[in-house]
């Protein structure tokens, strides 16, 4: 499935510079030496970290998108950061756990 | 054999948030040269853990990224305090970093163990008062 499918499952999109992108697994974590070291290229990133070296860790992994758990908001500069570097960022309301099990749903 | 193409960057020991830059900018050039995504995944995944490690341990420090035909090589040197046991600082889970550092996200003792994962070669020296230098390669055949 495609990044851009998200916002009609109830995610909503906060960046979505690169809509396109395809969603291949899901990686959960907060600690960012954690998801760089265990994620794979094109996971979706579940996390309720909303700094900005969240928006590096996702560039540098290659993740797909950023799936802000627990309706975290990002700032508006942050925002404004991801759509630079291309990162898809969306939130959503539900807890991490709520979300794997929606996108494993979705991508299976 | 042509000249190997060298990126320098000054890491600001200062500013933590804009850490990262070095490491983006290299997975920019390294995309530029057409490069696989893979390799450019590892290249750029080490060096953020070394620019943040200089950034919260040495007060920031030096970054150089070498392209050779047949490997890419990054050399991150710093003056900081040094690393008072590299066996013990190379396992995961161990780490010095203070609280303000956890608060964002780091500091989860994966650092060094992260830069060898994704490196096929990783040498320190470091000094205790002097500095450490980190030299990596990630081979390209």
């Amino acid at each position: 499935m495609k990044v851009g499918d998200l916002p009609g499952h109830g995610f909503k999109a906060l960046a979505l510079p690169d809509p396109d992108r395809s969603i291949d697994g899901v990686y959960i974590g907060d600690l960012l030496s954690w998801v760089m070291g265990r994620a794979q290229m094109d996971n979706a990133w579940i996390t309720i970290m909303s700094n900005n070296n969240v928006i590096a860790v996702a560039s540098l992994a290659d993740c797909s998108c950023v799936l802000l758990a627990e309706g975290v908001e990002l700032p508006e500069d942050l925002i404004e950061l991801a759509n630079q570097k291309f990162i898809n960022v969306l939130t959503s309301e539900k807890s991490a756990y709520e979300i794997a099990v929606l996108l494993s749903g979705l991508l299976s | 054999m042509p000249d190997a193409l060298v990126f320098h960057f000054d890491v600001d020991g200062e500013n933590f948030t804009s850490a990262g830059q070095a490491s983006t900018a290299v997975k920019r050039n390294l995309r530029q040269l057409g490069l696989p995504s893979e390799i450019i995944r590892r290249v750029s995944i080490a060096m953020y853990e070394g620019e943040i490690n200089m950034v919260i341990h040495a007060n920031g420090g030096a970054a150089d990224v070498i392209v050779h035909e047949d490997c890419i090589e990054i050399i991150l040197a710093d003056h900081g305090p040094g690393i008072k046991d590299v066996s013990l600082a190379m396992q995961e889970g161990y780490s010095t970093a203070p609280d303000n550092i956890r608060s964002l996200g780091f500091g989860a003792g994966m650092g060094l163990p992260n830069m060898k994962r994704y490196t096929d070669s990783m040498k320190i020296d470091t000094e205790l008062g002097v500095g450490t230098t980190i030299t990596m390669k990630v081979n390209l055949t």
